[in-house]
């Protein structure tokens, strides 16, 4: 077995150039796969931990009406919802998985609330909590958070993040400015920022819709301020901060259930706290990306598939050319099966060498791709071995009529032959 | 007795049109024996030598070999019998020009699954008794003719057959090579060897104990010449 081997590895040496053109075609299948698959692998990645994972594993539990969420600009405070207590928030934290919880309530976004002097702000406008920087990764980037006085003193202050203050204070110093939400004045005592470790700036699925497209950022104001400006009792959202993004969904789902066992409302109202499983969501994306990929990798096969005609044309040129000394062979004793595995192991060392040459010539082309677009690459060893594999069964499908015609010659006729 | 042929038939079907090539073949060798095979071309002096090596099966008749009757033996039965009882000496040497003479000589021995340093061992063995010790590791295209045929010599021998058989191993060679080809033979027989050689040249076949001359298909004399 090792001697044919190294016998076949012998004869593709000896004609090196013949060996290679034959392998053309498996190299180029193989690697086109292997660079399809790794940028396939790369993306998904990339999606999972820009989508997903981000450094907070947030995922967000909010009030919805059968699949929608409950959205306070276009209705009025649904009955039967109560406030989620502080009690409740700790109990949230406390869960098996998480880390940290935060309250707040929210105007997704904003036409004709906010204004400074005359321009309005149409973007998000939150009524947090202390905890909700930390949830989302926030660090104050200029000023200060809102102090513990900010809470109990219901003082009129408001901290914007860096879309925010850009856009209401182009090239000014937000600090200390007056902006007015509902004909309230709030001073912005602060700006956040994601901290550094956010990079890219993308915690859920929403911020990464927003991250595509533009963001007019968020106005924060101390959650005890909310009935100021919108109105008391308005059902609150709930981020939890999850250990490692594999407990996101299971975290969400009893955090969910917990807030659900507050609930009075009828059973037609369809009202129920669920969270948004953003792995779901995420793996939803992924499988949209793989299904346009799976076709290259279809159409890739194809030229694996040439590839193997290739080879059988070659192994019978092969066969024809080694008439005599197939006739010699068996007239020393060799049997029908040692032919046939002679023949058969050289048709599978020379495709498997081809799938060997193609994944480096994947992965090499994985990274000119990469390079190129700036779309990540990841090697995908199971890929890898699995492409050798299978240009060997090539080798083996695609030899085997070769191999048994000369297993069957007939030593008298093919030792006659020149 | 080595080899009984009795009534040996052998015929080629050609389309719709029969050909008898071998007819009524009658031969028994005694161990140690050294026969010639005469004829003109075309008289089924190949077709007897395929008989006898396995290599075919008659049309009728019955062949045996060291006891063994060879009628309805499967393939592999056949190869195993050419690996283990039977060496051929074809008229070019036909070696495998990817390995050295050591290895071509070896080569039988892998397919009754000697292990490799044994193969090696007896093959070195038998190049050296055939007079090419100096050139083992040299490929067939640095060997010259002569040399290559004593290789290919080599090789049948190396199984230690039953038979030798040779299809005009002088055929191709230059007369100082064929000399020294010959002189091999006479030495094997003489040490033993029983040996079977297709030959048209008288001189070569003079070196042989039995001549048989076959023509259209038949055996025409018999006995020692």
């Amino acid at each position: 077995m090792f001697e044919n081997i190294g016998l076949s590895i012998q004869g593709i040496w000896n004609h090196k150039l013949r060996s290679l053109l034959t392998m053309l075609g498996i190299i180029i299948g193989i690697a086109s796969i292997i660079a399809i698959v790794s940028t396939i692998k790369g993306t998904n990645e990339q999606i999972k931990e820009q989508l997903i994972g981000a450094g907070n594993n947030v995922v967000t539990v909010q009030l919805c009406q059968g699949s929608e969420p409950y959205e306070m600009q276009y209705s009025s405070i649904p009955g039967g919802v109560p406030v989620i207590s502080e009690e409740t928030r700790a109990k949230l934290a406390n869960i098996d998985g998480a880390v940290d919880a935060t309250l707040y309530t929210q105007r997704s976004w904003t036409n004709g609330l906010i204004y400074h002097q005359n321009s309005g702000f149409s973007g998000a406008l939150r009524g947090i909590d202390s905890h909700y920087f930390s949830v989302n990764g926030y660090d104050i980037y200029l000023g200060r958070d809102f102090s513990q006085q900010d809470y109990d003193g219901f003082r009129k202050v408001a901290i914007l993040d860096q879309s925010a203050a850009s856009g209401i204070f182009p090239g000014e110093n937000p600090l200390g400015q007056v902006i007015e939400i509902k004909k309230e004045p709030f001073t912005v005592i602060g700006v956040v920022a994601r901290s550094s470790t956010y990079e890219p700036n993308i915690s859920n699925y929403e911020e990464y819709v927003t991250y595509l497209g533009n963001d007019s950022g968020a106005v924060y104001i101390p959650g005890v301020d909310w009935p100021m400006v919108c109105q008391y009792d308005e059902p609150q959202t709930v981020d939890i901060q999850a250990a490692t993004t594999d407990e996101m969904t299971a975290v969400g789902k009893s955090a969910a259930d917990i807030i659900n066992e507050g609930l009075s409302v009828g059973d037609d109202s369809n009202l129920t706290y669920s969270s948004s499983d953003v792995l779901e969501r995420a793996q939803s994306l992924q499988q949209l990306a793989n299904a346009t990929n799976q076709q290259l990798v279809w159409i890739a096969s194809i030229s694996l598939l040439v590839g193997g005609i290739g080879v059988m044309n070659i192994m019978l040129v092969t066969v024809t050319e080694r008439t005599r000394e197939i006739g010699l062979k068996k007239a020393i004793g060799a049997r029908k099966g040692r032919i046939l595995w002679q023949f058969l192991t050289e048709a599978a060392v020379l495709t498997s060498l081809g799938g060997i040459i193609g994944v480096l010539a994947g992965i090499g082309m994985a990274q000119v791709v990469s390079r190129l677009s700036g779309s990540p690459t990841a090697i995908s060893v199971p890929a890898i071995l699995l492409a050798v594999l299978f240009s060997m069964i090539i080798g083996i499908v695609f030899g085997l009529m070769p191999a048994v015609k000369a297993a069957n010659l007939n030593p008298i006729e093919a030792l006659r032959r020149e | 007795m080595v080899l009984e042929l009795h009534d040996i038939c052998k015929d080629y079907t050609r389309g719709k049109l029969t050909v008898p090539v071998l007819r009524d073949i009658n031969l028994t060798v005694e161990e140690g024996e050294y026969i010639a095979i005469m004829g003109p071309s075309g008289s089924g002096k190949t077709t007897l030598m395929n008989l006898i090596g396995c290599l075919d099966v008659p049309t009728s008749g019955r062949r045996i070999l060291k006891g063994e009757d060879l009628d309805g033996i499967s393939d592999n039965r056949m190869a195993d019998i050419r690996n283990r009882q039977i060496g051929f000496v074809f008229q070019t040497a036909d070696l495998l020009p990817g390995m050295t003479a050591l290895e071509n000589v070896a080569l039988p021995l892998t397919y009754r699954g000697v292990k490799k340093k044994e193969r090696l061992a007896r093959a070195k063995e038998m190049l050296e008794r055939v007079g090419l010790a100096d050139r083992m590791d040299h490929k067939p295209n640095q060997l010259s003719g002569g040399q290559c045929q004593r290789v290919a010599i080599a090789r049948a021998m190396v199984g230690n057959p039953s038979l030798l058989l040779a299809d005009e191993p002088t055929g191709a060679l230059d007369t100082q090579s064929g000399r020294q080809v010959m002189e091999l033979f006479r030495n094997l027989n003489e040490e033993g060897v029983t040996i079977i050689m297709i030959t048209h040249a008288p001189e070569v076949a003079s070196c042989a104990q039995k001549t048989y001359l076959i023509r259209d298909g038949r055996i025409q004399t018999g006995g020692a010449v």
